[in-house]
């Protein structure tokens, strides 16, 4: 109830309620009671009494509201548990089938505008993508003209890229990483992780090892070929860098961490993410300033079709490659236990 | 060629209900590798290799372990959840 307004009891709502549930207006004759008769003189009372008197019926009437009060906030539990609840759901019900129902509207009625699919109008088809096509081989090197896209016209972006990659890596190992106590040694938690993360997998499970043994080398020579050879096939660096990263998970799951951390620490990640970025951050420096200025750029582009062609892509590709493949390791390494 | 597209897009909607409209966690992650993978298919079959090849390495691969993990770490596996009955 509000106490805002000094007078909230003689709101006409709270006399009528009054009036509902005890069948008179209690502060009206409350008033008429205080009031004194005119002529008549007051009588003679002891104020101790008196006090104790006034003390007893504000007390009374404190009781009387937190009575009424409590019976409200009942009433509405009630109602919130059997009526309510029912209400309330069918709320949800109808506005969840209405705000699906206008996505779907919008984005059905947005897909019907589009232009057909593959046709030679659309907005898509515009000079930038006829200049990709007809000068692309010549100005990128690059025989998949992909690469020549992400990689040279659009470095920028892939450079943002891999730096959203490097960040979230760098969130989760701030939210999931245990660390060691203040004298390096493992703390209560990191024990308990450590146990929890073999409870329910056998150690050195043959058919997991045999597969690994099998499939790892291949895994890894596969993304590095699609690394490398980013710049002629379709691939590169993301996705190489995904199928390396996948070798090393499965080696990782199948001979555990303390085989997987001879050759993949907090050290190797900091160290590989960090030269990947750089370099990534220098070398299209070096290609921004030369490709602005108009001056000459003095790595050379090759032959089309040759491994060592397309100018800075290759090394672009391998940075990337290296970023995304160390990102996608720690990521596992995190959710797994929480270290390497 | 055209029924093949038309037969996965149909796939790969009845994939993407069947993720949310699925009870247990593991099958909706499985069925959501499915889905990553007949969305590879489809990107070839549009002539995109390169976007192919990232969504079946990602898609299909990453994010799924990442998901498994994730799962076997709030116990919401079918194994674990025998193990805990089992040790009861």
């Amino acid at each position: 109830m509000s106490k805002r307004r000094s007078d909230w009891q003689n709101r006409p709502q709270e006399r009528f309620v009054r009036w509902m549930r005890e069948g008179y207006l209690a502060l009206d004759e409350a008033i008429e009671d205080s009031v004194i008769q005119p002529g008549e003189a007051p009588p003679e009372v002891d104020p101790e009494l008196a006090a104790q008197h006034q003390e007893a019926a504000l007390q009374h009437r404190h009781d009387r509201d937190l009575a009424l009060d409590r019976l409200a906030q009942y009433d509405l539990y009630a109602w919130t548990l059997t009526k309510g609840r029912r209400l309330i759901g069918r709320l949800h019900v109808l506005l969840s089938l209405l705000l699906g129902g206008m996505i779907i509207f919008f984005l059905l009625g947005t897909v019907a505008h589009m232009p057909r699919f593959g046709a030679a109008d659309v907005p898509a088809n515009n000079e930038v993508i006829t200049r990709y096509i007809e000068q692309g081989l010549a100005e990128t090197g690059a025989t998949n003209m992909v690469a020549g896209m992400i990689l040279d016209y659009r470095a920028f972006d892939t450079l943002g890229e891999s730096t959203v990659l490097f960040i979230a890596a760098c969130a989760v190992l701030i939210l999931l990483r245990i660390d060691l106590d203040d004298k390096g040694q493992p703390t209560q938690q990191l024990i308990a992780e450590e146990s929890d993360d073999r409870h329910y997998e056998p150690k050195n499970d043959r058919i997991l090892q045999g597969t690994a043994i099998l499939l790892t080398p291949i895994l890894l020579l596969f993304g590095l070929y699609v690394i490398l050879n980013g710049h002629l096939s379709p691939g590169g660096g993301f996705s190489g860098g995904a199928i390396v990263s996948s070798g090393l998970i499965l080696y990782l799951n199948a001979f555990g961490f303390k085989k997987a951390g001879r050759f993949f620490s907090y050290k190797t990640f900091q160290l590989v993410s960090f030269g990947a970025l750089g370099f990534y951050g220098v070398a299209k420096a070096y290609s921004f300033y030369c490709g602005a200025n108009g001056l000459e750029s003095h790595i050379p582009l090759g032959t089309p079709g040759a491994i060592l062609s397309g100018g800075l892509i290759m090394p672009l590709n391998i940075a990337v490659g290296l970023v995304v493949a160390c990102t996608m390791y720690i990521f596992y390494a995190l959710f797994r236990k929480g270290g390497l | 060629m055209n029924f093949v597209n038309l037969a996965l897009l149909g796939m790969l909607v009845v994939c993407a209900l069947a993720v949310s409209f699925t009870k247990n966690l593991l099958t909706s992650l499985i069925v959501y590798m499915a889905y990553s993978l007949i969305m590879a298919v489809i990107w070839m079959l549009l002539e995109s290799p390169d976007l192919a090849i990232t969504e079946a390495a990602v898609g299909a691969g990453i994010t799924s372990v990442l998901f498994f993990v994730t799962l076997k770490k709030i116990h919401a596996l079918q194994g674990d959840r025998d193990h805990e009955q089992a040790q009861k």
